[in-house]
């Protein structure tokens, strides 16, 4: 009995020191030698793996970090600013502040009720249903409602409204990855600049057919009609394809257009009904204000109580 | 008998309106002509608004290499050139023409007679094809001008006529069979010339008793050209299937049937063909089957293109009942769903298929349970279920690693699946994307 | 009207479904239960019962409170799993209860704990037997004997199974001539028709030919893995046979005892733990075979089937990798 104790006992030794050897010689021999910096690095990023900054994920933009030695062309966007301080600090940089912003729906899709055209019954994936025909609510440009851009975001940020079907964005949690602007089908999602206040002024379709046409399709489709352009103060709208759409870089959220707007494409997102004085506040030069301030505010009010802007 | 090597499933063949004589479809108020009613890029307008044009008259020209021409079923005015929303509410180019009698192109032999005799070279009837804007009628919608040049250093051995219809419910070709034999052997021995093949084989499946019986009579008075029987399996219409029923040969993946010295025309083509180069007749009819299980009556008619789905169930069944769930234009295993019905049909509308809402609706999907009916069932042995999780978890390119690309899109996974998984979904939404990596690599 | 509906090609289907083939395998599994019935009477039925409504309970159970989605009771699988159990195990009036949790860790560990129906990768019944075996090894090697019809007590007078008596002989240095001749071992044809010890579905080859029969003209399941398993039980046993016939069993003993049919007819083959193309399933049938024997032959159990079963399951995921079907033209 001993003997067999001691016999295993000193076959399972042996047999330990020999695997312990070969896996010392082997780990010798397939080192990697790995910059430290790296790990350092990849510790301060999000570890999302959001795919934001267009790498594989947060470890594979540590190592182009280091790699490049400087932080010229990558970003994290999701992070922000606040992590590319950080990351910066380590580099031994500086990291120039952007802008943040926040990912913008621009499409009122509703696909309960009269604009319900159709019934979809297939497979739950906006690029294929969008290879198959228009959409729901009849419109071949507008969002498909299927929710590719809330299953492509990382951080919750996103989700299917029950009641319009369409997506909302949670602008708290968004990082503005840009995950979702890659994973729509239709580039409907843009990423916007948060804005003063988060008051930001946008064209709320996407919509490229002709006035009439796209007016059939939806209420509250952008025509192209260019009112919004006339007025605006510092050039900001571009109308193009029979589409007015707003250069963020460059409005200044007076909100006019939005007043102008006849079928309320144009939105106006977190701007307060009570104090509604952007226009006169920023000082803009040679607007002339025919209206009055009250019907304006009306106006922003019913906008942002539509069911299907944020 | 003979058929394909493997897989393939056996739907009910629903074919109910196999008795419905052709009629002629009324003409409508106004037409709608798309200008991509084949595969590849548009026709480009040649009339202008508030241009008269006559039935037959040459409205779109084809400009690329991948392209065909495109005539005015009507007579009448242009009076728009814009845009146009197709029966699945995609914008396309299109003329509008305001319809005003039926004034026809004095080329166009308008006769009951037949004419037998074609003294045309091999290049004048592909240059005429090209002319009168043929294409394919099995659906692909091919332009035939291409199909019929036989590119240098290839040979065509055999020219396969597709007459199998495998899609349940579509009695179209089954009626030109009956009703225009000889027609269509014309036709025939005028492609044979063409590609200079020897002998042409029709493909008939075993569930068209009558049409066999009339084709192999008619074909008889025909040098070259017999009838091949098949035993009855769906996707038999498909092209490899039916090259490998016929002849025994397989087209390797990502090959044409050239390449195996084959070429195969859909019966409906045929019929084209002859009016296209005996009657000077451009394509600007079709034949369409209207059917539905739950429809008050069955047809098959002879249709001007551009007229639109609306029209079609106006003139037929009066108008859709009260329970439609889904209308299709093709056969129930390929056709597409239609959501807008004010659209014009094209060139390669084989039939309105109305199913109500019982029909239509899918059952819910549950787990895969490994079953491999899938897997058994299609045709070009591949692997469905594994597809289904590759696309599924974002892994396209080891599903083109798989062959995913040699799919043929014929539905007997989905068919066949207890799981009620959308698996032909997924594998075309697999293709796409494998196809878009694989442009970006080339891009690179 | 009503919106249209809309959807990709193909717009009709086969109208098969899950449940269809799970409720015709419930069919097929109706004659082993009746034979069961009828030789081992009152017990056979409670141990199906207990076994067949645990699982459903337990099924229901967690997925009501534990994976929070709507019930699949009625897909018929859980049935499936509750009678494939209660055949594997004796019909004795201990197992009553040892089958109830036999049922839970099928359920709940072979089949709930992966996700669900089609995402086991070891067939549950088979993981419940087992763990039953190996926790209650007394209980489930008590085989009851066959009486007369339809005994209704719960007593029941025990024996050995055919299997259990050479094993038995075997390691006792008995040659395997004077095992077979003994008063123990019934004959061919009382094996075939059930009459003797085992499991309470094993029992009779008549039952399970039967079952085995409608499964494969409803096309449920296919000829390949049960053919691949049992002619290369016959084959490797013969081989063995024909090396040493004092040593080893005849291969059509060997293929009539224990629960070799009812393994490659129901158990290996359900679709959920078996490779999906032909070459596979042969090869997967193979496997089963060659270990089964191997079990039987060499190991420390009598009967090996289950854990054959259980060990190509596991290799399962590796053969749809590697043997895939032949592509068209190549």
């Amino acid at each position: 009995m001993t003997t067999q104790i001691l016999l295993a006992v000193a076959v399972l030794g042996i047999l330990g020191i020999v695997f312990a050897v070969v896996l010392y010689f082997v780990a010798q021999k397939f080192k990697v030698v790995e910059d430290p910096l790296i790990d350092e690095i990849a510790e301060v990023l999000p570890g999302a793996n959001c795919g934001g900054c267009g790498k594989a994920g947060c470890r594979a933009l540590a190592e182009a970090f280091v790699k490049q030695g400087n932080m010229e062309g990558l970003k994290c966007p999701a992070g922000g600013n606040a992590v590319m301080e950080k990351v910066a600090a380590l580099l031994g940089q500086t990291a120039e502040a952007s802008e943040p912003q926040v990912a913008v729906v621009r499409c009122a899709a509703c696909f309960t009720g009269e604009r319900r055209q159709v019934r979809y019954d297939g497979l739950k994936d906006c690029s294929f249903a969008g290879s198959l025909y228009m959409g729901e609510n009849g419109c071949a440009f507008g969002c498909l409602g299927l929710g590719n851009c809330a299953a492509a975001c990382q951080f919750d940020a996103l989700s299917m409204d029950p009641v319009t079907g369409a997506p909302l964005v949670d602008e708290e949690k968004c990082t503005a990855c840009g995950a979702c602007v890659k994973a729509c089908p239709r580039g409907i999602i843009e990423l916007r600049n948060k804005g003063r206040k988060n008051r930001r002024v946008y064209v709320n379709c996407v919509n490229k057919e002709k006035g009439a046409m796209a007016r059939k399709t939806c209420d509250n489709a952008c025509i192209g009609c260019g009112k919004c352009a006339k007025v605006c103060p510092k050039e900001a709208i571009k109308i193009e394809n029979n589409l007015a759409y707003v250069d963020y870089t460059v409005c200044i959220a007076c909100g006019k257009c939005v007043n102008e707007c006849p079928t309320g494409a144009m939105v106006a997102e977190n701007f307060t009904p009570v104090k509604p004085k952007p226009a006169e506040e920023l000082n803009a030069p040679k607007a002339t204000i025919t209206e009055s301030v009250a019907p304006m505010a009306e106006k922003v009010e019913l906008n942002n109580n539509l069911p299907h802007t944020n | 008998m003979k058929t394909f090597a493997m897989g393939g499933v056996h739907p009910h063949d629903n074919k109910i309106s196999t008795e419905a004589v052709i009629e002629q479809m009324p003409l409508p108020e106004k037409v709608v002509v798309l200008m991509n009613q084949h595969l590849g890029a548009p026709a480009t307008p040649v009339v202008a608004k508030g241009d008269k044009v006559k039935v037959g008259q040459l409205i779109g020209e084809a400009q690329a290499f991948m392209c065909a021409n495109v005539h005015s079923p009507v007579s009448g005015t242009v009076t728009k050139i814009d845009t146009c929303k197709d029966p699945f509410g995609l914008a396309k180019p299109a003329i509008y023409i305001d319809v005003e009698g039926d004034e026809w192109m004095e080329s166009i032999d308008r006769t009951p007679d037949i004419k037998r005799e074609c003294n045309l070279e091999p290049k004048e009837i592909v240059a005429k094809l090209k002319e009168m804007g043929i294409v394919g009628l099995g659906g692909a919608t091919f332009p035939a001008h291409i199909k019929y040049s036989v590119p240098d250093g290839k040979k065509a051995e055999y020219l396969i006529i597709n007459a199998v219809e495998c899609e349940p419910y579509l009695t179209s070709d089954h009626r030109v069979m009956l009703e225009h034999a000889e027609e269509i052997c014309i036709g025939i021995s005028i492609l044979r010339k063409a590609l200079g093949v020897p002998c042409a084989y029709i493909g008939i499946e075993n569930n068209k008793p009558e049409p066999i019986r009339v084709m192999r009579e008619m074909a008889a008075k025909f040098q070259g050209i017999e009838v091949v029987p098949l035993k009855l399996k769906y996707p038999q219409g498909a092209e490899k299937q039916l090259i490998n029923a016929v002849t025994g040969r397989k087209v390797p993946s990502g090959k044409l049937p050239i390449d195996v010295g084959c070429v195969v025309s859909n019966v409906g083509t045929t019929f084209a063909v002859y009016e296209a180069i005996q009657k000077n007749k451009p394509l600007i009819e079709n034949i369409l089957t209207v059917t539905g299980k739950k429809l008050p009556s069955q047809h098959n008619y002879q249709v001007r293109i551009g007229i639109t789905y609306n029209d079609i169930i106006k003139h037929s069944i009066g108008e859709l009942p009260e329970n439609t769930g889904k209308v299709i234009s093709g056969g129930p295993m390929m056709g597409k769903a239609v959501c807008n019905l004010d659209a014009p049909t094209t060139k390669g509308a084989s039939s309105v298929l109305v199913f109500d809402e019982s029909e239509a609706c899918r059952n819910t999907e549950t787990n895969c349970i490994r079953c491999g009916k899938c897997m058994n069932a299609c045709p070009m042995g591949l692997e469905p279920y594994l597809f289904s999780s590759l696309v599924k978890n974002g892994r396209f390119e080891e599903a083109g690693k798989n062959n995913i690309l040699d799919c043929i899109e014929c539905g007997c996974c989905f068919f066949s699946c207890p799981a009620n998984k959308p698996l032909t979904d997924e594998i075309r939404l697999g293709k796409n994307k494998y196809r878009g990596i694989l442009a970006a690599k080339q891009k690179r | 009207m009503k919106p249209l509906s809309i959807s990709g090609s193909p717009h009709v289907h086969s109208d098969e479904s899950t449940k269809k083939i799970m409720w015709r395998v419930n069919l097929a599994l109706v004659p082993m239960l009746l034979v069961g019935i009828a030789y081992f009477g009152l017990n056979a039925l409670l141990i199906s019962l207990v076994s067949v409504a645990c699982c459903c309970l337990f099924q229901w159970l967690i997925e009501k409170f534990i994976m929070k989605v709507p019930t699949t009771l009625w897909d018929g699988s859980a049935i499936v799993t509750g009678l494939l159990l209660a055949f594997n195990v004796p019909a004795t009036a201990s197992m009553i209860w040892i089958v109830a949790i036999g049922a839970l860790v099928a359920i709940g560990i072979g089949k709930m704990s992966f996700g669900g129906l089609g995402k086991n990768p070891f067939n549950p019944a088979l993981v419940g037997r087992v763990f039953l075996l190996i926790s209650f090894p007394v209980q489930m090697t008590t085989w009851p004997t066959v009486g007369k019809w339809f005994p209704m007590s719960l007593d029941t007078t025990t024996g050995a199974t055919p299997l259990g008596v050479i094993k038995e002989g075997l390691m006792n240095g008995q040659k395997l001539s004077d095992i077979m001749a003994s008063n123990d071992m019934p004959s061919l044809l009382n094996i075939f028709l059930g009459h003797i010890g085992g499991s309470f579905g094993e029992v009779c080859a008549l039952a399970i030919i039967i079952g085995a029969i409608y499964l494969l003209c409803r096309k449920v399941i296919t000829w390949h893995i049960p053919v691949s398993f049992i002619l290369t039980a016959a084959i490797f046993s013969g081989i063995l046979w024909l090396v040493n016939p004092e040593k080893f069993v005849d291969p059509l003993t060997t293929i009539l005892t224990g629960g070799l049919l009812l393994g490659a007819c129901f158990m290996a083959t359900d679709m959920v733990t078996s490779p999906m193309s032909k070459w596979g399933q042969l090869l997967f049938g193979f496997g089963c075979g060659l270990l089964t024997i191997i079990i039987r032959n060499w190991g420390a159990y009598p009967e090996g089937v289950s854990f054959a079963i259980l060990l190509m399951n596991a290799v399962t995921p590796l053969i749809n990798r590697y043997i895939k079907p032949k592509r068209f033209a190549k």
